[in-house]
């Protein structure tokens, strides 16, 4: 770990060394500007490559976990908090499976870091019913049946749900333009297209 | 995912100084890119430099333009509406990338900066000289459909991904770079680099060089500016071929004409031939299929992407005819 600071005086030391240092290589004009740079400003702390303290803010409850630096958001919420609810699909940004709001807004919650998104509201599938009362766009898709094997559905409902807020969904097409970042392998595009429309006032 | 440190950044002094410090410490902004690569274990740095708490978010109005920072979001900046009325082909240019939740993650920096999506580079097992130097291209003689038709080299024909960094040329943007010797400013036309003989080099930046803001000069053209991009599927799909187009037109003729490409070169590709072929002549479906067919001099195909030269000569005709208002 880079604890702590360069030094005005560590920095003269190796400002001064160059001629010594030429012989071993390290006393490039460019590595004394970078030194140079360096000494006006506080070394960085880094925390890794094993876990560190962690704490995410998951359907309103505080969450402390010990994870590595590495670990995604998508990884955090299904294999620590067992918040399974939030599928994996491709792991790489393409299918949308993963889809779950930060601060209220949609994002891929596999290419998320996990430790990036401490102190921000996240919001999952599993936040969203008020008990045993379903949210609106859960029991759209239930009665527009907008889902075939279902694991694209989570995904789908967040992102249906965060559309509806940004106030995008004014017609057919702009529902499919707008959930285009959610593919739904069986294709019931049909359906999911309709329970969208219905939350936002549409007749189909 | 190899592993990594992790540091976030307060201010920019000390995300330069723990780059400085680290030739494979790398910054992370979105995430969208750079993540996405760590899993595929082609970037494998070991030190990530969080720079998303550094003041760059603002998009601001100046007196010659608009200055987007480094950290605004794709969404926030497709929004905007003094970007949506001045420079309608970076707005539309934005709606037409990635998903809607990438573009709530993804930085105006982080997408100028990204790296190709061809299919050798993102697998390392395959020979790239682009991600291995001196392994071979193994597009050249591979599956080439999505490859570059114009300003490849016999070591890499990868295309730029970048839907942004098209539109952004066609307004004549700049990027803001904060470097060792302080801030300094580059015209985006000479900020991507053609490969040649180092594929591995893509951007003018240095390690550790930060892009502050991107200032996009208002201009009548830039008023009058439209994006076109041709996809395998309707939404969320990089460009088999795009085409941002802006033209000043007064009293009949082309004052200042504006022709940049996607999905067909190693960098956003600028049409200067095309642009001669506007610039003073009337507003005519002959000039534009006259700058149509100028616009793919010199391209050249690998077989599979053949296509995209024909496709280059229609698109740009259609965006021209679009912004031109006679369609
Ligand atoms: C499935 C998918 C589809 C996509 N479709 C499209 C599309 O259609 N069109 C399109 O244009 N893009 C598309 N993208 C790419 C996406 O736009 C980029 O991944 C994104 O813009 C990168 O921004 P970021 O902030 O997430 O960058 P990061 O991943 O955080 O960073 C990318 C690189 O930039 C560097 N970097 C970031 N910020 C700075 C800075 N300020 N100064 C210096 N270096 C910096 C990082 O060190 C890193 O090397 C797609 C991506 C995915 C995953
Ligand atoms: S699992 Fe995240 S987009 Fe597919
Ligand atoms: S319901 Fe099966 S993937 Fe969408």
């Amino acid at each position: 770990m880079d604890v702590g600071k360069v030094t005005r005086r560590r920095f003269l030391v190796r400002a001064a060394l160059p001629t010594i240092a030429a012989g071993v290589g390290i006393g490039s004009p460019r590595l004394c500007a970078l030194a140079q740079a360096a000494a006006s400003v506080s070394v960085l702390p880094a925390s890794g490559p094993g876990p560190m303290p962690v704490t995410l803010n998951v359907n309103g409850r505080a969450h402390e976990l010990r994870i590595e630096p590495r670990v995604t958001l998508l990884d955090a919420l299904r294999e620590r908090l067992a918040l399974t609810g939030t599928k994996k699909g491709c792991d790489q940004g393409t299918c949308g499976a993963c889809t779950v709001l930060v601060d209220g807004r949609r994002v891929n919650a596999c290419l998320t870091l996990a430790v990036m998104v401490q102190r921000k509201a996240i919001t999952t599938i599993e936040g969203l019913a008020d008990g045993d009362q379903l949210h609106p766009m859960q029991a759209a898709f239930l009665a527009h049946d907008g889902f075939q094997c279902g694991y694209c559905t989570p995904g789908q409902i967040l992102s249906a749900v965060a559309l509806l807020a940004e106030k995008r969904a004014t017609d057919e097409a702009s529902v499919r333009e707008w959930m285009s970042g959610n593919i739904c392998r069986c294709g019931a595009y049909p359906n999911i297209v309709a329970a969208v429309r219905s939350v936002a006032g549409q007749p189909s | 995912m190899n592993a990594f440190r992790y540091a976030q950044a307060r201010d920019a002094a000390s995300a330069m100084a723990a780059l400085a410090a680290d030739p494979r410490a790398r910054y992370i902004a979105g995430g969208t890119n750079v993540v996405d690569l760590m899993k595929e274990g082609v970037e494998r740095p070991s030190l990530l430099v969080d720079i998303t708490q550094l003041p760059l978010r603002g998009i601001d109005r100046t007196a010659t333009g608009v200055r987007v920072g480094a950290l605004a979001l794709m969404s926030d900046v497709a929004d905007h509406p003094a970007i949506a009325r001045d420079y309608p082909v970076v707005a539309q240019a934005l709606l037409a990338s990635a998903s809607p939740q990438l573009r709530n993650m993804a930085t105006i920096g982080g997408n100028l900066m990204q790296r190709t999506r061809c299919a050798y580079f993102r697998d390392v097992s395959q020979h790239c000289n682009k991600r291995a130097p001196g392994t071979g291209c193994a597009a050249i003689s591979g599956v080439n459909r999505r490859h570059a038709v114009v300003g490849g080299s016999e070591q890499c024909i990868c295309t730029h991904a970048s839907d942004l960094a098209v539109a952004l040329l066609s307004v004549d943007a700049i990027v803001h770079v904060r470097g060792r010797a302080g801030e300094r400013t580059v015209p985006l036309e000479r900020f991507h680099v053609l490969p040649g003989s180092t594929p591995q080099r893509e951007t003018v930046l240095e390690h550790g060089d930060l892009i502050t803001a991107v200032e996009l000069p208002a201009s009548a053209a830039a008023r009058n500016s439209y994006y076109l991009k041709v996809r395998d599927r309707a939404s969320y799909e990089f460009a088999l071929v795009s085409v941002a187009a802006a033209l000043n037109v007064a009293g009949g003729r082309i004052r200042a004409a504006r022709v940049a490409l996607g999905g067909v070169a190693p960098t956003p590709w600028r049409a200067h031939a095309a642009e001669a072929a506007l610039l003073g002549r009337p507003a005519t479906g002959g000039t534009f299929a006259a700058a149509a067919e100028a616009a793919t001099r010199g391209m050249k195909g690998y077989g599979q992407n053949d296509f995209k030269i024909v496709l280059v000569r229609r698109a740009v005709n259609r965006a021209l005819q679009h912004v031109g208002a006679i369609a």
